[in-house]
């Protein structure tokens, strides 16, 4: 205590010496004090204003933080696999290694080593770059394709020196591989999406995603393709990974595509499609009760696997060039004429119109006469009652059933009673698109009344003027779909189900409602009897006789329709067994001659295969039709659209 | 006989507080800008954290040293420790490692010294000394040469060592002079320079000129015109022509192709956001995305993920703003103000004039590394590599400082014991 005093009073001592002296130097200091720590108090202001600028008021900075780490990537769904009706796997997924580049992080890149490693010369990737700064959705920091599906080498080569490759990475995915190379038409492909998907897509898809192009690839697509997820990443400043974002707080996960089962029978369609070989035409068999297509052929046919890799586009550009024109897929878009098996619906209409009854007959003296027209037959007894017309295809039988459905006093016109063929037809799945969940199904054709006053005018024209349509020439255009289903509604006496092709959609049977819907057609059920029995004597010993196998009762008929640009169509639509029947099929054989030499006894060998599960009983049938070349034949471009006439 | 010793009331508690929060909270933002999430040790000796937490204990055993040892020795030896730092300058350009470009390290075992840092508090003590002694006046001009020589040797070196920040920390004297007599418009004149050399490199130099020409007709038309005055702007004029001519072509002709980059992007004539800009940029991203109160320690993604380059040194800044947001920066500012504040008024206090001068050197110091050091992290200053006082990672920089600091702290205490002795 007294220290303190001591030391006050000798300042104080000091102080009063040395006043004037020091106050002045105190003054000066201190001016000069307050001066420099003005100047530390100035900038650490425009310091913290600036802070306040930065990390306050501008958010911007947020966002160049988030753009720094944040990296979006997708997650790929393991697409849906396809199988057949008894779970046998169609389609499955393979692993494709694609090349993606952020061309922000780009940096020191060696690009010679680069090229050697991906396979481009520098021009192309050069080129390549350029490209791909013109997509759409193009930004520096996002992720595009470099390369598409590197081989496994290329992709082994180009891990090992990633690190070099800053601003690169390998995307895995799947594409499709299928087991079979079967059903090609049915199962379709996928391919990338194009900018018009993209941009009708809401930006789900990005540029080199992947989509279902045609057959249940396409219709399926929403079941097939699964959900997309997303996870976020962050990446530090060379770009390699570091960790979730946020712990994947916003990441969703994909969704994986879902199984399908077909309708398809696996044996079916494989010997289908055997029996078709070196043939232009179709097969489509259908199981009547429940409208599932069993088996559908378009011949000839192409092996699903094309369309796989790299070098799809250059397996397409081959398909396409074909003038076989594999890619078309006949059974459900290529109208043909049906020849005499349109017999069998004239038959039901006739009897449905009352002016045909079982026990009609008709002279029959090598064809139909009338009015200096002439429409040629084959010999056989006469004169015969509906049964036996049937049996034995009498043309000029069928040329008076036409004539007095089109011809009926009971409408005062011949359009009415036309249009109500036209309806009768339509009723049986004619003329119009069926709704098959396939993609490219066509209408056919069966000309409106219209379309007849547009040729002859109206009112001038009669049954006699298109009395070729009675034995299922003319312009009529029925697609092999259309005929398959016309027997299933045959075999059904009286209504189909629309024809489909997906059973089951992971545990779902028969997912589409629509497919549960019997369509009654026109024809009361009562006049199918007498023809059906017709149709079983066609087989047993009418034009099909070929077709008979001991023990299954077969309804069929066969049809050879005309076409002026080569040889006939051999076609054959048939069902079994007779009661309770379980397969409905239809077989178009393109310029092969008369129906009974070709289609019926591909149909007779399918339906074997399929009620048996064998065909070897008749293995010289087996052997003709496969061994059976018919393509040698001038291929026209137009052969599956013919239009064909009566005389 | 006056006791030698401080006692510890007489040391002071606020610096020394201060120095010791700044230092710990430099080492967690070390360890914040290098760690990695799969080792986190911070006593790894092999990350910049561990051998930072080493240096610190180092710093911390010499500065118990400094406070241990009879204050006269800084007195005594104060030339010698100037001639040994300059020594040590010059040794490194035969024995100088090559680091980063420039060539003023030496290579000891393990760790690198940077004479560079040392030769600060070397220059403070020679210059201190320099000034307290007998019969020295600031206004002789004899006093002025050789005190601007005590400050331009090593600056020179320093800045043929390629390390121009370095260098320039010693511009940072000026401060120190002008506090012990250097007139204000000597300064005035020296910022009026600098804002000359900035107009300079960014519009040509005829335009510069017309316009100081413009300016003084105006000047002379408006005030009484005298012969003295005329002379006086006329002459003016002709030296600042001069001037900007030469800033040009220095700026075109020495300055290297990087050194020239950086200022024009600073200036903003350039953007260069691949090169000498990326750096400001990612430091720029860095605090502005810290927001108010910073992302939290230890999440800071510009941070953790390395992009803002050198970030443990020159950039430590940039963890402060990014993990503890416009608070933290707050905080920090506040703290560096008061811990200048405490020692301007612990050097206005000394009786010693020694004490003082070297007590100015100090303020200035650390006043100068502030400036340029947080002006370059939010793209107010150019990039020049100095460090964050106590904060940025670096042995030589952490030691040099501790040292710098704690001399004084030893000063002041015994500026007690200098007014028992007039007894």
């Amino acid at each position: 205590m007294f220290l303190v005093l001591a030391f006050n009073y000798q300042i104080l001592i000091i102080s009063t010496l040395h006043l004037p002296c020091i106050l002045f130097a105190i003054m000066e200091s201190q001016i000069k004090q307050k001066i420099l720590f003005g100047v530390f108090i100035f900038v650490a202001l425009v310091y913290v204003i600036r802070l306040l600028t930065l990390q306050i008021f501008d958010d911007s900075y947020v966002r160049y933080a988030q753009n720094n780490v944040l990296q979006e990537q997708t997650i790929y769904p393991a697409r849906g696999l396809l199988m057949d009706r008894n779970s046998e796997l169609l389609v499955y997924n393979d692993n494709i290694y694609d090349l993606f580049v952020i061309p922000e992080q780009v940096k020191k890149l060696d690009t010679v080593s680069f090229c050697q490693v991906i396979g481009i010369t520098k021009e192309e990737f050069i080129a390549r770059f350029e490209k791909i700064k013109r997509q759409k959705g193009y930004a520096i920091y996002r992720a595009s394709v470099f390369e598409k599906q590197l081989t496994i080498s290329t992709y082994a080569k180009f891990q090992e020196m990633l690190f070099d490759f800053q601003g690169f990475f390998v995307d895995v995915r799947t594409d499709r591989k299928y087991k079979y190379s079967n059903a090609a038409h049915i199962m379709g492909y996928i391919g990338e999406v194009t900018e018009k998907t993209i941009e009708a897509s809401n930006g789900y898809y990005r540029m080199g995603d992947f989509i279902g192009v045609s057959g249940v690839e396409k219709t399926y697509e929403k079941e097939l393709g699964g959900i997309k997820g997303v996870r976020y990443v962050l990446v530090d400043s060379k770009s390699r990974t570091q960790g979730r974002y946020k712990a994947g707080e916003f990441d969703t996960a994909a969704i994986a595509g879902k199984k399908i089962n077909l309708t398809l029978d696996l044996k079916l369609q494989e010997l289908g499609e055997e029996l078709m070989q070196n043939k232009i035409g179709s097969v489509v068999a259908i199981e009547p009760s429940t409208g599932e297509i069993l088996s559908m052929v378009s011949s000839p046919a192409y092996d699903p696997n094309l369309f796989v890799g790299r070098d799809r586009g250059n397996h397409y550009m081959e398909l396409l060039r074909d003038p076989s024109k594999p890619l078309f897929n006949r059974p459900i878009a290529a109208p043909y004429p049906p020849g005499s098996i349109f017999k069998i619906i004239m038959s039901l209409i006739g009897q449905h119109e009352e002016v045909l009854f079982p026990n009609t007959e008709y002279y029959c003296g090598g064809g139909f006469n009338s009015g200096g027209l002439h429409v040629g037959c084959h010999a056989h007894g006469s004169p015969l009652p509906l049964q036996g017309a049937i049996a034995v295809s009498c043309n000029a039988y069928f040329c008076h059933v036409y004539r007095t459905v089109v011809n009926n006093p009971k409408y005062p016109k011949v359009e009415d009673a036309y249009n109500k063929l036209y309806d009768h037809l339509a009723s049986f799945g004619m003329g119009r698109k069926l709704g098959v969940d396939l993609y490219g199904e066509g209408t056919g054709f069966v000309p409106k009344a219209t379309y007849y006053d547009k040729i002859y005018g109206r009112n001038h024209w009669q049954a006699l003027t298109t009395i070729s349509l009675g034995i299922g020439q003319g312009e009529l255009g029925i697609t092999p779909l259309q005929m398959a289903n016309a027997t299933a509604l045959v075999a059904n006496r009286g209504y189909y189900i629309t024809p489909h092709i997906v059973r089951r959609i992971e545990s779902r049977k028969n997912p589409n409602p629509e497919y549960n819907i019997k369509h009654w057609c026109s024809v009361d059920t009562s006049y199918f009897p007498v023809v059906i029995n017709g149709m079983e004597d066609v087989v047993n010993h009418g034009t099909a006789y070929v077709a008979r196998i001991p023990g299954i009762a077969i309804c069929g008929k066969t049809g050879t329709a005309q076409n002026p640009h080569g040889k006939d169509h051999s076609i054959f639509f048939a069902f079994a067994p007779k009661d309770n029947p379980k397969i409905a099929i239809a077989v178009v054989v393109e310029n092969a001659g008369f129906g009974a030499t070709w289609a019926a006894p591909i149909a007779s060998l399918m339906i074997e295969q399929y009620l048996t599960k064998k065909h070897d009983t008749r293995p010289a049938l087996v052997e003709r039709m496969v061994k059976g070349n018919l393509t040698h034949k001038p291929i026209l471009n137009d052969s599956t659209a013919t239009k064909t006439s009566a005389h | 006989m006056t006791q030698q010793q401080p006692k510890p009331a007489h040391i002071d508690w606020i610096s020394l507080t201060l120095y010791v929060v700044f230092v710990l909270s430099g080492l967690l933002c070390i360890y914040a800008s290098v760690f990695k999430e799969t080792n986190p040790n911070i006593y790894d000796m092999d990350m910049n954290y561990g051998k930072q937490l080493l240096w610190i204990v180092i710093s911390l055993f010499i500065a118990l040293l400094i406070l241990l040892v009879d204050e006269k020795l800084f007195y005594a030896f104060a030339y010698g420790f100037y001639g040994i730092t300059i020594i040590l300058l010059i040794a490194t350009f035969a024995i100088g490692a090559e680091i980063k470009g420039s060539s003023s390290w030496i290579r000891i075992g393990g760790f690198q010294i940077q004479p560079a840092e040392f030769a600060k508090f070397g220059t403070a003590l020679a210059l201190a000394k320099f000034l307290s002694g007998y019969n020295i006046n600031f206004k002789d001009i004899k006093v002025k040469l050789i005190s601007f020589a005590i400050i331009g040797l090593p600056m020179i070196i320093i800045l043929l060592q390629n390390e121009t920040g370095s260098a320039l920390v010693f511009a940072s004297f000026s401060l120190v002079l002008y506090r012990e007599g250097l007139p204000g418009w000597l300064l005035l004149g020296g910022v009026a320079l600098a804002i000359l050399a900035i107009l300079a490199l960014l519009f040509p130099p005829l335009n510069i000129i017309i316009f100081l020409g413009i300016l003084a007709v105006i000047v002379l038309v408006f005030v009484r015109r005298t012969m003295l005055l005329i002379f006086l702007t006329i002459g003016i004029v002709a030296i600042s022509s001069i001037y900007v001519s030469t800033v040009n072509y220095a700026f075109e002709n020495i300055l290297q192709a990087h050194q020239r980059t950086r200022i024009n992007v600073l200036l903003g004539k350039e953007v260069d956001l691949k090169g000498a800009g990326y750096n400001v940029q990612q430091s720029l991203i860095a605090i502005g995305s810290g927001g108010a109160f910073g992302k939290g320690y230890l999440e800071g993604t510009q941070n953790k993920f390395r992009f803002v380059p050198e970030q443990s040194t020159d950039f430590i800044f940039c963890t402060i703003g990014e993990e503890f947001g416009f608070l933290g920066s707050l905080i920090f500012v506040i703290l560096y103000m008061l811990l200048l504040y405490r020692l301007l008024v612990m050097a206005e206090r000394q009786r010693s004039k020694f004490n003082r001068v070297y007590g100015y050197s100090l303020i200035a110091i650390l006043f100068f590394h502030f400036l340029i050091n947080i002006g370059m992290t939010l793209g107010l200053m150019p990039v020049i590599g100095i460090p964050l006082p106590f904060f940025s990672y670096g042995g030589s920089a952490l030691l040099s400082f501790t040292i710098l600091l704690f001399i004084f702290i030893r000063l002041d205490a015994n500026r007690v014991n200098e007014l028992k002795s007039f007894e």
